[in-house]
């Protein structure tokens, strides 16, 4: 099984080269599903051996000894984490043919959204740091391109910001791996730990520090998210759903290893009120904000709150809850980016003040935009409610009410916003605008409506499949907090 | 670590950092070289002192080798992110003639909302006394 863990990495990465000398349309947007499709049915397989069985699978590839090999590991967190990856960017692409823009027309966009994959899996699967930070780089690297493909003003004013700021943050990270180095002679997780625990306090927490700084500039978390708000809604719908998706959460994964692998349970204290503030603080402005896009935008930061308020609580409840939500969220996000997409795409404007009567227009598309929008703002039956009841729950037995407090007052914020789009774009009389056709609006976006109701089925199923989901999230939890078996997972592979 | 190069590793971040809160994109460009290149001597030197080569066989002490392994990726990666960044230099400068970064519209829009409010006080606003 342990062969098949670097699949979902190569399989891209092999489909990636191949299109660029395969320039023809159609051929290329085959290739792309084969190799997603492929990379899913690996990770999948994958999967399943890892929740059967409760073991770790490793890869040494070229099957060098000790530390010498790149590690992959693929525990329950990153196992599930790639195969929720891999759904969402099967989607998405499916979404990105149907919309029929120049950006996937043109003959680069198919082969950097393979590397955008590759990275995504890489960051997953990483065993040790320097891996990781190439991974952050290819990803990275894939969306500055896939941000400014179309090349227009607005689309370089914000891929510039967004293009330096990141280089900031690899900087740090880099920075980060090379005195952890200094420090410590090594890079593998494996044998991290235990050299750090050795390490002096102000040292440790020095090298702590810069990790987190690093991977809170890529998850957007509060002092350190200003670039999200600006960049994302400029990018080209599908693009922008990936990457509200997917990219953020990649900073969250690596904030999950620093605080159960590296550091555990260090500053947990800091890392709980930069949960709190970011939800209150993106919620309030998702709130002050006028555009579909910038709105949902800010929602993906208060929502990063909420699972790194769950990392800061600590223990197996509370990070059980932090997976949970991070499985959840990921479609639940993508999904209401590909809603906006398609109105965008029909009415040629994301503004609250440009868009109308959609409900009247079209009564299928508001009911795909209302599920994933409940769940965001966490109403009963869907998979939104359950992650925040189970992270209400880890806050609760660990006596952190003031948090608790406000992560249910962000949650009816998060309504609040939600109504907001609501009563703006769907209620209300058709608006001049959006009348540039007298069809049915799925009709005419036929796949990418389809693809937008695949993942919300799949929001779905995480809700009602939330029992044994929500027990592996345990599990997973479980196993992220014994460090000693994924230390000898790794050395008694071969 | 000899104190030059830490000097020198002070010094790089210094410059660089200077240089990446410009406002012309070709500084900023610049200021990423520089500050990459600190980091770079920063992960050398921490491997190593000045002077030592990763080579068996040599008389003497051995660098380890895997930092000049990491500089070398980071080099490279560093390399295509400068590119890329001074391709979106040329792309700004040939769409707006100047190569500074410009403020983000919908910003400026709320904040200039903001300062008319708090401007008129409790005066109404000007369009809720036309409707």
């Amino acid at each position: 099984m342990s062969s098949l863990v670097a699949l979902p990495i190569l399989i891209p990465l092999v489909a990636a080269a191949l299109m660029l000398v395969v320039r023809n349309l159609f051929a290329q947007r085959a290739i792309s599903f084969a190799a997603l499709l492929s990379s899913l049915a690996t990770a999948t397989a994958v999967l399943v051996d890892v929740w059967n069985t409760g073991d770790i699978a490793v890869s040494r590839l070229g099957g060098w000894p000790g530390s010498f090999a790149i590690t992959l590991v693929s525990d329950g967190l990153s196992s599930v984490l790639v195969v929720v990856a891999l759904v969402v960017t099967a989607t998405v692409l499916l979404f990105a043919v149907g919309q029929q823009t120049p950006d996937e027309h043109s003959p680069y966009y198919h082969p950097v959204y393979m590397a955008l994959v590759a990275g995504i899996s890489q960051a997953f699967l990483a065993g040790d740091l320097f891996n990781l930070f190439v991974a952050f780089e290819v990803l990275l690297m894939a969306s500055y391109v896939l941000l400014t493909l179309e090349g227009n003003r607005e689309q370089i004013r914000s891929g510039t910001t967004y293009v330096v700021l990141n280089i900031i943050e690899s900087v740090v990270l880099v920075m980060a791996v090379g005195l952890i180095f200094a420090a410590t002679g090594t890079v593998s997780f494996a044998e991290l730990p235990e050299r750090i625990a050795a390490l002096p306090d102000g040292v440790r927490m020095g090298l702590h520090l810069l990790l987190l700084i690093a991977f809170g500039i890529k998850a957007a978390v509060f002092p350190l998210f200003s670039w999200l708000p600006d960049s994302y809604p400029t990018a080209p719908s599908s693009a922008s759903a990936v990457f509200a998706g997917l990219l953020t959460k990649v900073g969250v994964y690596c904030l999950i290893r620093v605080q159960t692998l590296l550091f555990p349970g260090e500053l947990s204290n800091l890392v709980m009120v930069v949960g709190v503030s970011t939800m209150a603080i993106g919620v309030l402005g998702a709130i002050s904000q006028h555009d579909m896009k910038r709105i949902l935008s800010f929602h993906i930061i208060s929502q990063i709150g909420y699972m790194v308020f769950g990392l800061g609580i600590g223990g197996a409840v509370a990070i059980a809850a932090t997976i949970f939500y991070l499985i959840h969220h990921i479609p639940v996000k993508t999904s209401l980016f590909l809603v906006e997409g398609i109105i965008e795409r029909n009415t040629g404007s994301s503004s609250l003040d440009d868009v109308s009567g959609l409900a009247r227009k079209s009564p299928l598309l508001a009911v795909l935009f209302l599920i994933p929008a409940m769940s965001l703002a966490g109403f009963p039956p869907l998979s939104g409610f359950l992650a925040k009841f189970a992270l209400v729950r880890g806050g609760l037995s660990a006596e952190q009410y003031i948090g608790v407090g406000v992560a249910i007052v962000v949650s009816l914020l998060t309504l609040v916003s939600m109504v907001k789009i609501w009563v703006g774009a769907f209620w209300g009389e058709v608006a001049p605008s959006s009348l540039n056709n007298s069809g049915g609006v799925l009709r005419q976006h036929r796949s990418m409506a389809s693809a937008t109701a695949i993942l919300v089925g799949f929001t779905l199923v995480i809700a009602v499949a939330a029992g044994p989901l929500y027990e592996f999230a345990t599990r997973a939890s479980d196993q992220l907090l014994d460090i000693e078996r994924y230390i000898s997972a790794v050395r008694s592979a071969s | 670590m000899s104190i030059w190069a830490f000097a020198l590793i002070a010094v790089l971040f210094a410059v660089g950092s200077y240089l990446l809160m410009e406002r012309s994109l070709t500084r900023v460009a610049l200021g990423v070289g520089v500050i990459g290149n600190g980091v770079n001597v920063l992960i050398i030197a921490s491997g190593s002192d000045a002077g030592e080569a990763p080579i068996i066989g040599r008389e003497g002490v051995l660098a380890d080798p895997l930092p000049q392994a990491l500089v070398l990726t980071a080099i490279v990666i560093g390399f295509a992110l400068l590119t890329f960044l001074m391709t979106l230099a040329w792309r700004n400068w040939t769409i707006t003639g100047n190569d500074e970064v410009e403020d983000d519209v919908e910003d400026r829009m709320i904040t200039r909302r903001a300062e008319q409010t708090e401007k008129l006080g409790d005066v109404p606003h000007p369009e809720d006394v036309q409707t």
